[in-house]
């Protein structure tokens, strides 16, 4: 499908990628290459610039340099192959819509203007409500869901856009157990099925557990690659500044 | 003329109507925005922008010494617009936050038209064209010309809503989403406020300055009281604005031809009053009367819980106690008893009370934890 040159086998390429607030570089001319089909966590102390970084990616966020490519090409020719999932945090969750409107609305990309969810794209978000468990509560506004649920349903939307690159913020930040296993089962799925997933994760203990490639950030990228070979205490060191110990299950 | 005779003539008498048409228009204009200023969480926008209208108006009329109402309302969008750019302005330039912008704005130019508007009060030469019905409104000078102009414009803001409406839903929720599939949320968030700007200057005439921000927010917060959908509640704010706007103006004229403005208002707010208190999911009383339900249930229980454990020590479960003997030998309030004996787990007669049959069992149930 996609021409193999040296490039266009990353699903994901951030070239020398410079972002600042008010003159104060918050992203360091990051330089980042992600294979396809890896699940892979990107770490670093608050204010690292995880968000930011993300957000540059998906040309939310303004860029001073750099340029982001998906599959060799421009993100924004690239669009459909990729899903976000913000901070559950960011969205007033008092907004009058329903747990499935809101899953509908990972339709409207690939609808693109004027076009209104069909037959097809109501099948499919109750197929995405059906997975994360959601589907029972999809009449419910969306303030009378648990946090928990919210970011099922945040996910649910993700998946309904069927795309090869999920970018999540936090998907695990104020979940309870039951439903950080549901969704670390639905993301290692995805990444069966050849997905390349790129989460901000604050949990460094689960990180061997959930992840099988990792990016250290602190304004500069620290180290990217495989789980086995970098996340170690010297990276972690470096990352966070401090002898950061953690127990590595190998 | 009392109000009977008010309705009467709005199908009827040709000036009426149209100040009636009018206000309706309005109403549903500004419902229709309104909703996206309340869910954005721009409420004060409207107030500074409508504020902002003045220096304008009054600028407008010293130019041209027009006493035309399209040449004053294309001054009043300009001021306007330049208020909306220079809140923005503020809010990216300095590190003064959005409040303190709209603040800041809202008062310079109000400060600044009222100087302007006092200043060609003054001056003898120029007659000031009764520019004062625009701080509070005067319905009465609504023409056809001016029902036809808020008409287009309802129906022009209807028509993006029905072309943007999943972009624009997308976008009101979650902009960060929108833009990562391609929404042009700048654009939707442009489209929106040059209508919401639009709609405040239409209303100027109506409504007044002072006044306007209310007429935008009342039916929006209101209608969000009355459903959990998006479109629902658009559809609720603007026939409540349509309310709003064709009742006030009718007391209004009908009693001794009050301000438009306040009367239109005080009408919007008393329909906010009404719904904070009486809507079925959000109302204030709904949520007390629940609160009190579950209270109530929580003190039959326990009395109940009580009643079993005495029970329960004797052979006969039906052995009758002094009512004394409950809550540390205060008794119990009567109702309390009652609505157990209502229920028929209990009987109650001369003070002493004895449990049935169906109550041991439902209060062994209890007991288990199952019910509760």
């Amino acid at each position: 499908m996609f021409e193999m040159t040296d490039e266009s086998k990353y699903a994901l390429n951030v070239h020398d990628l410079t972002v600042a607030y008010d003159f104060k570089p918050v992203l360091w001319d990051i330089h980042l290459q992600v294979p396809e089909g890896v699940l892979m966590a990107i770490v670093g102390p608050n204010g690292a610039g995880k968000s930011t970084l993300i957000k540059a990616i998906l040309g939310i966020q303004k860029k001073i340099a750099g340029t982001v490519e998906i599959f060799g090409k421009p993100y924004e020719k690239m669009r459909k192959e990729v899903a976000y999932v913000p901070q559950k945090g960011t969205v007033d969750w008092d907004f009058p819509t329903t747990a499935f409107d809101v899953v509908k609305m990972g339709t409207y990309g690939e609808l693109g203007w004027f076009r209104r969810p069909s037959k097809k794209q109501k099948i499919a978000a109750l197929e995405a409500l059906e997975k994360v468990g959601m589907l029972p509560f999809k009449n419910r506004q969306i303030s009378q869901l648990s946090g928990g649920q919210q970011q099922r349903i945040f996910l649910a939307r993700a998946l309904v856009q069927n795309a090869s690159i999920y970018i999540m913020d936090e998907p695990f930040q104020g979940v309870d157990a039951t439903t950080e296993i549901a969704i670390i089962n639905i993301l290692k799925e995805l990444r069966s099925s050849g997905k390349t997933l790129v989460v901000v994760h604050h949990d460094l203990q689960t990180i061997p557990e959930y992840f099988d490639w990792v990016t250290f950030l602190n304004v500069k990228k620290i180290a990217t690659g495989p789980i086995k070979e970098i996340f170690n205490d010297e990276n972690l060191a470096k990352t966070y500044g401090i002898n950061y110990k953690v127990t590595i299950n190998k | 003329m009392d109000i009977f005779e008010y309705i009467s003539l709005i199908f009827t008498d040709y000036t009426i109507r149209n100040i009636s048409l009018g206000t309706g228009a309005l109403g549903a204009i500004c419902g229709v925005l309104g909703s996206f200023a309340v869910l954005r969480k721009e409420s004060l926008l409207g107030d500074a922008i409508s504020h902002a209208a003045l220096p304008g108006i009054v600028l407008a009329f010293m130019i041209t010494q027009a006493k035309d109402n399209y040449v004053l309302l294309i001054g009043a969008i300009i001021s306007g617009l330049i208020g909306t750019l220079l809140i923005s302005g503020i809010v990216t330039n300095t590190r003064l936050k959005k409040d303190a912008a709209l603040g800041i704005v809202l008062s310079v130019f109000f400060g600044f038209g009222m100087l302007l508007l006092t200043f060609i009060q003054k001056n003898p030469d120029a007659t000031q064209a009764g520019l004062d019905k625009y701080l509070f409104g005067q319905a009465a000078t609504l023409m056809e010309n001016d029902v036809k102009l808020l008409s287009i414009v309802l129906g022009l803001s209807l028509l993006v809503l029905l072309m943007f409406w999943k972009e624009l839903k997308v976008a009101l929720f979650d902009s960060d989403y929108a833009k990562s599939i391609g929404i042009k949320t700048r654009f939707l968030d442009s489209l929106i406020s040059f209508f919401i700007v639009l709609a405040i200057v239409l209303g100027l005439q109506t409504v007044g300055v002072v006044l306007m921000s209310a007429m935008l927010l009342a039916p929006a917060a209101a209608a969000r009281q009355w459903t959990n959908r998006l479109y629902v509640m658009l559809i609720i704010a603007a026939i409540l604005g349509v309310i709003s706007g064709v009742v006030g103006t009718a007391v209004s004229t009908t009693y001794n031809n009050l301000s438009t403005g306040p009367v239109i208002v005080v009408i919007a707010i008393l329909i906010v009053i009404i719904s904070f208190l009486f809507s079925p999911k959000r109302g204030l009383l709904m949520r007390q009367i629940l609160f009190i339900r579950s209270r109530k249930k929580i003190e039959q229980t326990k009395v109940l819980l009580l009643m079993y454990n005495i029970a329960k020590t004797h052979d006969d479960v039906g052995h009758p106690h002094s009512n004394k003997i409950l809550n540390n030998f205060q008794g119990i309030g009567k109702n309390v008893l009652k609505s157990l004996e209502n229920q028929g787990w209990i009987k109650v007669n001369e003070g002493m009370w004895l449990m049935t049959e169906k109550g041991f069992n439902y209060a062994e149930e209890l007991n288990k934890g199952i019910t509760l």
